[in-house]
């Protein structure tokens, strides 16, 4: 152990290991990946002119997916179907899950609706939603009085 | 249909005690339907992320493998502002009955969906054997 050489007295190496376990257990609780409180999982990211909202929709096609911006709350509605022309087969194993899903999520920045754009990829949703021009921020110059 | 669809969390892969995984990324299982008709057995599983070319299936024995690498890109020039999902790659191993022909599996992949079609075998190839006693 390296630590050895630093820790000379057994309290301090008691204050470590304590600290350490607190790192440990605070990681774990607050984990980055928060809990989806419903279908489905998106994850969102951001860039001063705008944000992606991915999201997991395998075997969703694009023509079932509905999106609607409001201000700065878009809303992912859809359905997924369950394969057809296995209707009268035996099902010997079920997981994946069929049916129709809606959501509503917060974004950073209001968005710019006409610029709104999505692509469905590998079963890969990804939204671009650029930002509302006037909620950009403006540049102020200052100047000087001589 | 009117059902909605519940939250299903990722499956990791648990990993044998000592080995470690060559890439950097999580595995999980990925989620799988199997149906059986007359003359096939169709498994379907959730892939999000990979196509025909990062998915690699190979039938060892009995054992039927899948594997999908899925190439993380987050995009561009981002930061992340709230993540509800991980993003890794895939794998699952089923155990094929003598029922299917190992000769006819068919595979496809579309938006992230891979379907395998395995014949069965036809009744014909099981021959009884004649014991003759002297």
């Amino acid at each position: 152990m390296l630590y050895r050489k630093f820790y000379s007295s057994p309290w301090q190496e008691m204050e470590r290991l304590q600290s350490e376990m607190n790192r440990l257990f605070n990681s774990h609780s607050r984990s980055t990946y928060e809990n989806p409180p419903s279908f489905p999982a998106v994850n969102i990211w951001a860039h001063d002119e705008g944000q992606v909202v991915t999201a997991e929709l395998p075997g969703v096609d694009i023509k079932d997916i509905e999106l609607s911006v409001a201000g700065n709350t878009l809303t992912l509605s859809g359905k997924r179907e369950p394969e057809e022309a296995l209707n009268d087969a035996r099902v010997l194993r079920r997981e994946r899950e069929c049916g129709s899903f809606n959501r509503s999520i917060q974004l950073p920045y209001p968005v710019n609706v006409e610029k709104v754009d999505a692509v469905m990829e590998k079963g890969l949703l990804r939204i671009n939603l650029p930002r509302a021009e006037a909620d950009k921020p403006k540049k102020i110059s200052v100047k000087t009085i001589s | 249909m009117n059902k909605s669809i519940e939250v299903q969390k990722k499956q990791e892969v648990a990993l044998s005690e000592g080995s470690e995984r060559v890439r950097d990324q999580r595995v999980y299982a990925p989620r799988a339907d199997i149906f059986e008709t007359g003359e096939e057995v169709v498994l379907i599983t959730d892939m999000p992320g990979v196509n025909e070319k990062n998915v690699d299936i190979t039938l060892e024995k009995n054992i039927l493998n899948i594997n999908g690498l899925v190439e993380v890109t987050p995009p561009e020039g981002c930061h992340p502002v709230y993540l509800e999902y991980e993003t890794g790659d895939y794998e699952r191993s089923f155990i094929l009955s003598n029922v299917i022909d190992r000769e006819k599996i068919e595979a496809n992949i579309k938006d992230g969906v891979l379907y395998l079609k395995m014949h069965k075998v036809s009744p014909a190839v099981t021959r009884k054997i004649q014991v003759k006693a002297e």
